[in-house]
């Protein structure tokens, strides 16, 4: 593989070739889920998935040190971000993949294939064919080549990319920094608070018990036999991720008749 | 294969991750779709370099990786200051500027 | 020599200054200030006289060049003069009157307490007017013809407290403006055609320019001419400006300024003999007001204006000369100085009269003044004597050239000039007796004015009876005095240059009609006012008697013509204003306001419709790249 992209062919090897329009159409199924998935998790996953082909595409052309700085950075650094604020924000529930702004839609399909073809009709009407391939440049290894590249040619540009992740950086922190401007509310006054509202007085119900496993999804019966959200927490009831169990018992108790039924069947087969 | 199939592949990744931003309302995913294009770019870059023999091309998409790095950072801290304000992630939420 | 051209102007010019801004001060001394100033501009003229006649004829034209004024380009202007006889003829004219009227007007303003302010206007005007004619080119001309308007506003307006002459003083200013339009378009039309407006290069080039330039030219300066000298069409103002104090009619209103018409035109000869038609349309205008301005006369009861009609008719006169190519212009400045004396003169005497009958100006209420004021009699009636031309006087010998002149101009034109010209002689013969009669001959007729007050009749001071005597002389002597041995005509022959044309009627034949036709006048006027006393209060009287009792409807027909139909013309043009310029820019407007309401629904504030509009225009861009590739 290696070899193929160092030397000056206009035309890969059979096998780069099987690899391409595999991992390629991966790629662009992973890109199309990306856009397509409704819960933006789910979207980040497959972000992720076409990221690390790209990777594997880099390492084809002969960017190793590219490839593995995508997989670090990208995969490893950037998508994990993503997912850290996905949890932060966006588990309150699908997205809802109706569209709201009219002829949005119309017009981005139409945007889109306009620009897809002229791209592809400019790639195409290039002409371009001939590869000179890597060799003679990694001749002295590849990462020097490209540190030797980043230190003497493209030192400024260098220099002030690595001012803007400080600034970055700084930006950041101010933009999520929160200054508390009054003081934190009391136990005591938050007591009084919640007597003044007269909501919820006592603590929030305790939820359900179901004794299969940890049970923090099952809503707490009241008195009169009718499950409370109240017990369940806030988060899970947004995801609706309450778990009803209302049934459970009878279908435990056929589960356990059937198991005992096997068993004297066995038995009075047996017999 | 002629590897200028990478640029046609990079092409399609764009113009996938373009309707991304014009479709998704939900702005961590249209900002997804920003890193895909930005990466589709990259791809095209690399192939690039291949195809002139020299290394400036994955020097830019190294580049590129670092900008994205700063812009990823800085976005997602908006989104984050945006939805304590708002209470949703949606960019139609935030739609103030106009008369 | 030459230097002391400026000095002419300069004097009055610093009078002007001094008496304008000196202040409360020089109340006491002013008139003798003003007065003195005009004096010593005189006593240059003089002495520029004699040094003049000491000269060939050839070599009396005198040039003092000052600084450059403007200079810009090929736009050059100078401050320069330029004196020759001509020129030094109206010298001697406005310094001279002016210093008589400065005299005068000691006596006549002496009861006002502005008569400083009185004399630095005065100052003002000589200054100017000589400035107009000194001036070498027409740009400075035009600057003096400003400057005697100026004053001549100043002076009609002068007592502005009664609403009639401030009215008067604003009609004067904008008719003049009209026919100060013309003067600046002729010297634009100067400029085009030969790159200069300095006399002697203008009149060198005339040759090189067509007929038709030469002739709009003539045609804009004789317009020029018609304003300042109040010739028809725009006659309407000199009437009115009776209302400024009698002196200021007698120099500006009769004796100079309303003169500098016929000055522009003899100055301009070289144009107007080149341009035939532009001359005829001068003698038709002066043969038009002539008659017109002799109309009016015969019917005013006002002396001044009666005299004022007379005026317009004399300048009539003189235009109608000017117009008659070079056998005409040394008649006209002839005519034009004798005028000067007689008819300021007549003024004066009026002035007098007025100053002995507490400011009554209606010669129905005089009568029988001969016995109380009898300098003003004898000075009043040797004017009049001259005016209507009687054998010996001045009057005689310069009506009669311009008569004569008038036949010789030949064919049917000059029969109807030369019948005008006589027809002209028999009203004036009539209208000046006419007043002289009604003033001081007949029974008394004075009346108590308003308040009760009988006027006094009596005779004016030392101060105003001593310009009449010296006037009246100058109206005795002046005409035989050029006429005889050709004095006058050789004085201007050669700025004006000679020419002798064949009158189908001799000399002898002229004369002897004049006379007729002076007695013709004299006795009708005789039968009307002389033999049966005379209404205080005036009859009804003919048509053509109310016709010329309202100056011929001149008022009426300006308001009809001009009035109405500038109202007209300013409706259409608000109505035009309305409904297409501001429909253009309203339509405009509503057509960019409604745009913007339809574009302002792309700015919805979504960022996903910004982001398809930019991705719409990637799209585009690119495609416009493949397109000029492929191209």
């Amino acid at each position: 593989m290696s070899a193929l992209a160092a030397s000056g062919a206009t035309l890969t090897s059979t096998g780069e070739a099987v690899q391409f329009w595999v991992l390629g159409t991966v790629a662009v199924i992973g890109a199309l889920c990306t856009v397509l998935m409704r819960k933006a998790v789910h979207s980040a996953l497959c972000l992720a998935g076409t990221m690390i082909i790209l990777a594997v595409f880099y390492l084809a052309n002969g960017a190793y040190f590219l490839g593995v700085v995508q997989v670090i950075v990208y995969t490893g650094a950037i998508m994990m971000l993503f997912l850290f604020v996905v949890m932060l924000v966006g588990v309150t529930a699908a997205d809802s993949l109706k569209e709201t702004l009219k002829g949005q839609r119309w017009l981005a399909v139409l945007c889109g294939l306009g620009f897809g073809i002229l791209l592809i009709a400019g790639i195409a009407n290039a002409g371009l064919t001939h590869f000179n391939g890597l060799g003679r440049v990694n001749s002295a290894g590849h990462v020097q080549g490209l540190a030797e590249l980043i230190f003497t040619r493209y030192i400024f540009a260098f220099e002030i990319t690595g001012a803007l992740l400080i600034t970055a950086a700084v930006g950041a922190m101010v933009l999520t920094h929160r200054e508390r401007t009054e003081r934190a509310a009391t136990q005591r006054e938050l007591a009084e608070k919640r007597v003044r509202e007269g909501v919820q007085l006592p603590p929030l119900p305790a939820p359900g018990v179901y004794a299969r496993h940890n049970a923090v999804d099952v809503a707490g019966l009241l008195p009169d036999g009718t499950p409370s959200e109240l017990t369940v927490s806030k988060t899970l009831r947004a995801r609706g991720q309450v778990r009803d169990v209302s049934g459970q018992a009878l279908e435990d108790l056929k589960a356990l008749e059937q198991a005992s039924a096997e068993r004297l069947g066995r038995e009075e087969a047996s017999k | 294969m002629n590897p200028v199939n990478y640029l046609y592949l990079a092409a399609l990744l764009f113009t996938i991750g373009a309707a991304g931003v014009l479709v998704r309302k939900n702005a961590i995913v249209l900002f997804m779709c920003i890193e895909l294009m930005l990466n589709a770019c990259n791809l095209a870059f690399v192939a690039f370099s291949r195809m002139h023999g020299n290394l400036d091309g994955q020097i830019i998409a190294f580049f590129t990786m670092v900008v994205a790095a700063a812009e990823v950072v800085v976005g997602l801290a908006i989104i984050v200051s945006l939805f304590r304000t708002r209470h949703s992630a949606s960019v139609d939420d935030a739609s103030l500027m106009k008369l | 020599m030459e230097n002391l051209i400026a000095l002419l102007i300069a004097a009055p010019l610093l009078g002007a200054v001094v008496l304008l801004c000196g202040g409360r001060r020089l109340d006491k001394a002013g008139h003798w200030l003003g007065t003195l100033f005009a004096a010593v501009s005189f006593g240059i003229g003089v002495a520029l006289f004699i040094d003049m006649l000491g000269r060939s004829a050839d070599d009396r034209t005198m040039f003092q060049r000052l600084y450059t004024w403007i200079p810009v380009e090929g736009f050059q202007a100078d401050m320069a003069f330029q004196l020759d006889q001509l020129s030094l003829t109206f010298v001697l004219l406005i310094s001279g009157v002016g210093t008589l009227i400065h005299i005068y007007s000691i006596g006549y303003m002496e009861h006002d307490e502005r008569r400083r302010r009185f004399f630095g206007y005065l100052n003002l005007f000589v200054a100017a007017m000589l400035l107009l004619v000194l001036a070498d080119n027409y740009l400075l001309l035009y600057f003096g013809w400003e400057g005697v308007g100026l004053a001549s506003y100043l002076l009609i307006g002068f007592w502005q407290h009664k609403p009639s002459a401030a009215t008067a003083a604003k009609k004067a200013f904008l008719v003049n403006r009209v026919g100060d339009i013309g003067l600046s378009i002729a010297i634009m039309l100067m400029f085009t055609t030969f790159g200069t407006f300095a006399f002697g290069p203008v009149f060198g080039a005339v040759g090189q320019a067509s007929e038709g330039k030469l002739t709009a030219i003539g045609l804009m300066l004789l317009l020029a001419a018609c304003g300042k000298s109040a010739q028809v069409p725009l006659q309407s103002w000199l009437g009115d400006a009776m209302e400024g104090p009698t002196p200021v009619s007698a120099l500006i209103h009769a004796a100079t300024m309303v003169t500098a018409g016929v000055y522009l035109i003899v100055r301009s000869a070289a144009i107007f003999n080149g341009a035939p038609d532009a001359q005829l349309v001068v003698t038709v205008v002066g043969a038009v007001t002539l008659l017109f301005g002799a109309i009016v006369g015969c019917a005013k009861d006002d002396i001044k204006k009666a005299l004022a009609g007379s005026t317009m008719s004399q300048i009539g006169y003189m235009i109608l000369a000017a117009g008659l190519g070079p056998i005409g212009y040394v008649f006209a400045i002839m005519h034009l100085v004798t005028h000067g004396f007689f008819k300021a003169g007549l003024f004066l005497g009026a002035g007098s009269v007025m100053h002995g009958m507490n400011d009554e100006v209606d010669m129905r209420r005089y009568g029988g003044l001969r016995t109380y004021m009898p300098i003003t009699f004898v000075t009043f009636g040797l004017g009049y004597l001259a005016i209507i031309g009687f054998p010996g006087l001045s009057g005689f010998f310069s009506k009669d050239k311009i008569i004569e002149a008038a036949f010789a101009k030949g064919g049917t034109e000059g029969w109807i000039l030369g019948g005008v010209a006589l027809l002209g002689a028999a009203i004036t013969a009539f209208y000046m007796t006419r007043v002289m009669l009604l003033t001081f001959f007949g029974e008394k007729r004075w009346q108590p004015d308003a308040e009760g007050h009988a006027p006094h009749p009596h005779e004016s001071p030392k101060s105003m009876t001593f310009p009449m005597i010296v006037l009246a002389f100058g109206s005795v002597f002046a005409g035989g005095f050029f006429s005889i041995g050709d004095r006058f005509v050789d004085w201007l022959e050669p700025v004006t240059g000679e020419a002798h044309g064949n009158p189908p009627i001799s000399a002898l034949t002229v004369t002897l009609s004049t006379m007729v036709v002076l007695v013709i006048g004299v006795a009708i006027a005789w039968g009307m006012y002389g033999r049966k006393p005379v209404p205080v209060v005036a009859p009804r009287g003919s048509l053509l008697t109310r016709a010329a009792r309202r100056d011929l409807y001149q008022d009426d027909f300006n308001h009809v013509v001009l009035v109405r139909g500038g109202e007209h013309l300013t409706r259409s043009l608000v109505y035009v204003d309305h409904s297409l310029v501001d429909g253009v820019v309203n339509g405009t407007a509503a057509s960019v306001g409604g745009l913007s309401g339809r574009l302002r629904k792309l700015q919805n504030g979504y960022a996903r419709s910004y982001a398809v509009s930019m991705f719409g225009g990637t799209a585009i861009l690119i495609a416009a790249t493949l397109l000029m590739r492929a191209v």
